[in-house]
């Protein structure tokens, strides 16, 4: 094994210096679980503010984007066997994932909210759900909340492959509460049909360690020129306007600093 | 990073901890319950399944073609998301209770597939009774249940120990699906230690290596049972005595 | 309607499951004759490998190889790419699928075909001795099509269980039957409540009708293939 990763680094070192990436086509890695982030239409085809933002930036760059469908939990694993260039999949940046890949700049705020269902006394913290049952994605930052604050204490966390696995349990009553991204709760759950009868329970989450104060691009650390692309890409959508335009169609504040309370 | 993994998972991997079992023992523990509950139901389903009435045999053939013709995993999504989304099961107390557990659903799912099985299996093993010895067992005065208690039966049974020791063994590792259904069994922890650590091939090989584990052990068992019950079916040894031509 | 206008996205996941159950017993089939090749050579450079081969693939349950092979193989890929210095080689989610699948039920038909060939009896290889064939021209000539024979109840025992397994797929990411069933089910989630049950009944009698018509198509071979023989209970 030693060996064989002597002579790939040998390889991938040379293989690097003689030709740089010319990044023609980027795969970015999405899970269509969260709406309005990425989700599927009934025609299958995937659609979203990142789905979006993704395009826009590809215009940008002249490149061809490239749409890999992942589990959320699989996400850096694929980046890292190269399966993906790219990890667009409202990624919140923490410290544990970035020992593992790098981020661009910063896409959008992403504070984290429990629901559960409407007029319940329920609270984020281990008292109020001691011996309740709540729902979190598989790899997502809110498991790893749940799992080191709440589940200690008492609470059963039920993680699921994807998101809306879990607002189907949460509505037919096999789960009391659910732990994910706000953004992506209000305008992917609560605001829609699905999401009748349900609502906030408790004030914003806030822990910078565990969940990250912002979500964005993942990339691998070797990619350092795909980063700063897509950094400068960013940063002219931001410039000249697209990037508002297109968070104006799936939410009603700008993303960038956050929702208003 | 390896060696992290282990020490944070390898109590979860094993049994977990008192009232959240986790990992191999729930494994286990669905593969025995199944089994166990499976088999009490496909012996009264053979032997209507062999029975010459076909109001009897229609009923269990339709059963058995169903959960054979179909996915393990389909016929759980049905248990598990399918009937629940009903609102007849959700307006029955005791089914809506029933249902909302999803240890249940699993369970009523893997024990309705492998006693489709195991009552194919079972049927045939009835079907291949040698005639001779049901004539002198009728001969004998013996019928009905006093028939299949005393002749038929451990006649089959013991015909049927080697594709039944082979359905145990699906069975066992049909228990992986159970991970799909929230039930934190060995599969699950596998997927919950890759996730953490981005290192899925040391997670889920650690897991293969515990299913192979238990997979060999009760090979080993089964032989050891052929050996005992099937005694009879031995391969003749070449015998010094034999004349030669 | 009652598919609530998702029939063609559950046919399109219908086709998928096909090519790739279609896919996968053609790998495996290729990879079952190799197998039981190298277990019967007698040499124990080539036995010994298969029987590693046979029982670890065989005592490991195919969802577990199906999620390390998935993520390992293209890392694999990718060294192997490296180390010769030539552009990663992108591995399509199909063929992933396919070579996953093929390589687990590769082991199940080795014992199938092993198990066929000790079935021919011995005196067709004393025969073809006597008139001087190579081992070789026996095996394509003279054994392979009796072996058949006594293989097809195995095959077709296969066929039927890698037809099931391609509905595992969907948990790494394939889009088959039962994905297009669970995305059609989340998007009439706002609906009424039955649609879940519907949904999943309409793949339970796609695979019912896909298992018939298998069953169908190998009587068929059976029959043509014991022509000659007394038909096998």
């Amino acid at each position: 094994m030693k060996f064989f990763t002597l002579v790939w680094l040998v390889a991938a070192a040379a293989v690097t210096v003689a030709s740089g990436k010319d990044w023609k086509v980027i795969r970015f890695g999405v899970d269509p679980s969260y709406p309005p982030f990425e989700s599927k239409a009934p025609t299958g085809e995937l659609v979203g503010f990142d789905i979006d933002l993704g395009k826009a930036l590809c215009a940008k760059l002249n490149a061809r984007c490239e749409w890999v469908e992942n589990d959320f939990d699989g996400m850096i694993p694929a980046l890292r066997a190269r399966k993906i260039d790219a990890v667009l999949s409202d990624m919140s940046v923490t410290e544990k994932r970035q020992q593992q890949i790098d981020f661009t700049d910063r896409i959008s705020y992403s504070p984290t909210r429990m629901v559960a269902k409407a007029g319940s006394s329920l609270q984020p913290t281990a008292d109020s759900l001691k011996g309740k049952s709540i729902g979190v994605e598989q790899g997502t930052v809110q498991e790893t909340y749940a799992r080191t604050y709440l589940e200690p204490q008492g609470v059963k966390v039920i993680s699921y492959q994807t998101q809306d696995q879990v607002y189907a349990d949460l509505k037919s009553g096999r789960l009391d509460a659910a732990l994910q991204d706000l953004i992506q709760a209000e305008f992917g759950f609560l605001k829609t049909a699905q999401g009748q009868g349900f609502a906030f329970a408790g004030p914003e989450i806030k822990d910078d360690r565990i969940l990250g104060a912002a979500a964005a691009i993942g990339v691998r650390k070797t990619d350092t020129d795909l980063k700063n692309a897509l950094n400068q890409a960013l940063g002219d959508l931001k410039k000249d306007g697209t990037y508002q335009k297109l968070a104006a169609k799936y939410f009603d504040f700008d993303p960038s600093t956050g929702p208003q309370p | 990073m390896m060696m992290e993994l282990l020490q944070q998972y390898w109590q979860q991997y094993l049994w977990g901890s008192p009232g959240h079992w986790s990992g191999l023992v729930v494994t286990l523990w669905l593969t025995v319950a199944s089994v166990v509950l499976g088999f009490a139901l496909a012996l009264p389903l053979a032997i209507m399944r062999v029975s010459t009435r076909p109001w009897l045999a229609a009923p269990v053939w339709l059963f058995t073609y169903f959960f054979r013709g179909t996915p393990l995993y389909v016929q759980l999504l049905i248990c598990y998301t399918g009937l629940y989304s009903l609102e007849a099961v959700r307006a029955t107390p005791m089914l809506n209770a029933f249902f909302k557990d999803a240890f249940n659903c699993t369970l009523l799912a893997f024990t309705l597939n492998t006693a489709a099985y195991t009552t194919e299996i079972f049927a045939g093993a009835i079907k291949a009774t040698p005639q001779g010895e049901v004539e002198a067992a009728r001969a004998f005065g013996m019928s009905g249940f006093v028939l299949y208690r005393r002749i038929v039966l451990p006649s089959a049974l013991r015909r049927a120990l080697p594709a039944y020791s082979n359905e145990v063994i699906l069975m066992l590792h049909a228990t992986t699906l159970a991970s799909t259904a929230t039930i934190t069994d060995l599969l699950k922890v596998a997927r919950n230690a890759a996730s953490d650590y981005y290192l899925p091939f040391v997670a889920y090989g650690l897991a293969a290596l515990l299913y192979l584990a238990v997979t060999l052990a009760l090979v080993w068992m089964f032989h050891r049972a052929e050996r005992k019950w099937l005694a009879h079916l031995r391969p003749v040894q070449p015998d010094a005595n034999r004349t030669k031509p | 309607m009652l598919l609530e206008g998702y029939g063609p996205q559950l046919w399109a996941g219908t086709v998928e499951t096909i090519t790739l159950a279609l896919g996968s017993l053609a790998l495996s089939f290729a990879l079952g004759l190799i197998g039981a090749a190298a277990k019967l050579s007698g040499r124990r450079r080539l036995a010994v490998p298969a029987r590693l081969y046979t029982t670890v693939v065989r005592g490991v349950p195919d969802l577990v190889l199906m999620l390390l092979l998935y993520y390992s193989f293209q890392d694999l890929l990718n060294r192997v790419t490296d180390a010769l210095g030539q552009p990663q080689f992108d591995i399509d989610p199909f063929v992933a699928g396919v070579t996953v699948l093929g390589f687990i039920y590769g082991a199940y038909f080795t014992e199938t075909f092993r198990g066929a060939v000790l079935a021919v009896p011995r005196g067709q290889w004393e025969a073809a001795m006597a008139f001087g064939l190579t081992r070789r021209r026996t095996f394509f000539r003279i054994i392979f099509p009796q072996m058949m024979r006594f293989a097809l109840p195995g095959i077709s025992n296969n066929w039927q269980v890698i037809l099931k397994a391609t509905a595992l797929v969907s948990l790494i990411g394939l889009h088959d039957v039962v994905r297009a069933a669970q995305d059609a089910i989340t998007g009439t989630s706002t609906k009424g409540g039955y649609h879940a049950f519907t949904f999943l009944m309409a793949v339970a009698l796609i695979y019912l009708s896909l298992t018939t018509l298998s069953h169908l198509v190998f009587h068929a071979l059976e029959v043509r293939f014991s022509r000659g023989f007394q038909a096998l209970t």
